[in-house]
C-alpha cells in the first residue's frame, strides 16, 4: 500500500518565496529609474522617416519639439485632413513658432541656451512647403541647430 | 512568556511591488530619439546672390521634383546612386574637369592637402514629400561620413567616432560639408 506513496516529509520543500519581494523591486527600481514619461498627447499622426546617418540626442532638457502631421481622427472634423502644426500640446500656425522658440528659450540656464537643439517631427508624407516656412522661422528666430527626426533603417 | 507581537504579514509586499512594475512598466518608452542633425544657415535680412562667384563646376545641383524625381547635374538618377555621385563629386580622385577643383590648404597632422572646394546645393519643390527630401539629405550626409570615415581609417587607422577632437576637426577641414539649400522657388522647377 505504501509502496507507491513516497510523500511521507521527504519530498521537495516548497520553494521559497520570501525573495520574490527583493527580485520584484529589483524590476521595478530598474523601470523607474530608465522611464521617461511621456509629457504631450500628440495630436497629430506621426510616421518618421527612415534613415542611416542618425545622431541620438542626448540631453533631453535641451530639446524642443515641433511635431507637423496629419491632424488625429477626431480632429479631422475640425481642421480637416491637411497637414498641421503642433507645439507641446496646442495647436499652432507658422507666425506662432518664433514665440514658441523665445519661450522655450527663456525657459533654459543661460549657459545651456546656446547648445538647444530643435527636434522637427514630421510626417514623411507631409509636403515640404510647410517643412520650408518652419525653417524659414527657425532661421529667424536664430535657433539653426535642428534635428530630423528618423527612424533608424535596416542596413542594407 | 509574555505574548510576542505578531509579526507583519509580508506576503503582500510581492503584490504592491507587482502592481508598481506594471505600472512602470506600461508607461516606460525605452527608445531613444535620434535624427539627422543639421545646422541651418544665418538669417540674413537681405539675400544677395553671389552664386555668380562659384564656378559651374564646383557645384553639385541636387533637384528633387514634385513628383519625388531626382535630378543630378542634368541626369536623372535614382535615389540609391545619389551616395556614389556624390563621393565620386566631392573627392575627385582623378583630377578630372568637369568635377571640383581644389586647393592646397596646411592641415594640422597631415601638412599640406588638397582641399575640395566643392559645394552642394539641393533644391526642392514646395510639393516634394518630406520623406523624399530626407531621404536625399541623408544620402548627401552620408556620403560626407563614408569619405571622413575612409580618412580616418587609412591615415589614424580608427574610426573618426572614436578619434580625439583635433583630429576630427582636421578631418573635417579637409572633408568639409557644404549643402546649400535653396529656397524652392515657386511652384514648378
Amino acid at each position: 500500500m505504501s509502496k507507491f506513496r513516497k510523500d511521507d516529509g521527504k519530498g521537495l520543500p516548497p520553494i521559497s518565496t520570501a525573495s520574490l519581494p527583493d527580485i520584484v523591486f529589483m524590476l521595478l527600481f530598474f523601470f523607474m529609474v530608465s522611464t521617461t514619461m511621456r509629457e504631450v498627447t500628440l495630436n497629430v499622426d506621426i510616421k518618421l522617416p527612415e534613415a542611416t546617418e542618425l545622431s541620438k540626442l542626448e540631453k533631453k532638457s535641451l530639446v524642443s519639439y515641433i511635431y507637423v502631421g496629419e491632424p488625429k481622427r477626431q480632429f479631422q472634423t475640425m481642421f480637416g485632413k491637411a497637414p498641421r502644426i503642433q507645439l507641446n500640446d496646442q495647436w499652432a500656425n507658422i507666425g506662432d513658432i518664433q514665440d514658441y522658440v523665445i519661450a522655450e528659450r527663456e525657459a533654459r540656464d543661460e549657459a545651456e541656451q546656446k547648445f538647444m537643439i530643435t527636434s522637427l517631427k514630421i510626417d514623411e508624407n507631409t509636403k515640404m512647403g510647410i517643412v520650408s516656412d518652419i525653417k524659414q522661422e527657425l532661421r529667424k528666430s536664430a535657433a539653426l541647430h535642428i534635428n530630423y527626426s528618423s527612424r533608424r533603417k535596416a542596413e542594407r | 512568556m509574555a505574548r510576542k507581537t505578531p509579526e507583519i504579514p509580508g506576503s503582500s509586499l510581492a503584490d504592491i511591488a507587482f502592481m508598481l512594475l506594471i505600472f512602470f512598466l506600461v508607461t516606460t518608452t525605452m527608445d531613444v530619439d535620434s535624427g539627422l542633425e543639421r545646422v541651418l544657415p544665418q538669417w540674413v535680412e537681405d539675400k544677395v546672390e553671389d552664386d555668380s562667384q562659384i564656378k559651374e563646376r564646383n557645384v553639385f545641383v541636387v533637384l528633387v521634383n514634385r513628383d519625388n524625381i531626382l535630378l543630378v547635374e542634368g541626369n536623372i538618377i535614382r535615389i540609391e546612386d545619389l551616395r556614389e555621385r556624390t563621393k565620386e563629386f566631392l573627392a575627385n580622385p582623378y583630377n578630372e574637369d568637369n568635377l571640383p577643383e581644389t586647393e592646397p590648404k596646411e592641415v594640422a597632422f597631415f601638412g599640406l592637402m588638397e582641399v575640395t572646394k566643392g559645394v552642394i546645393s539641393l533644391r526642392n519643390d514646395n510639393d516634394t514629400k518630406y520623406g523624399t527630401y530626407l531621404a536625399v539629405q541623408n544620402e548627401l550626409v552620408g556620403a560626407i561620413n563614408e569619405l571622413r570615415e575612409e580618412l580616418a581609417k587609412s591615415k589614424f587607422g580608427k574610426s573618426y567616432a572614436n578619434l580625439e577632437n583635433d583630429k576630427q576637426k582636421a578631418i573635417r577641414i579637409i572633408i568639409p560639408s557644404k549643402i546649400s539649400e535653396a529656397e524652392p522657388k515657386g511652384k514648378n522647377i
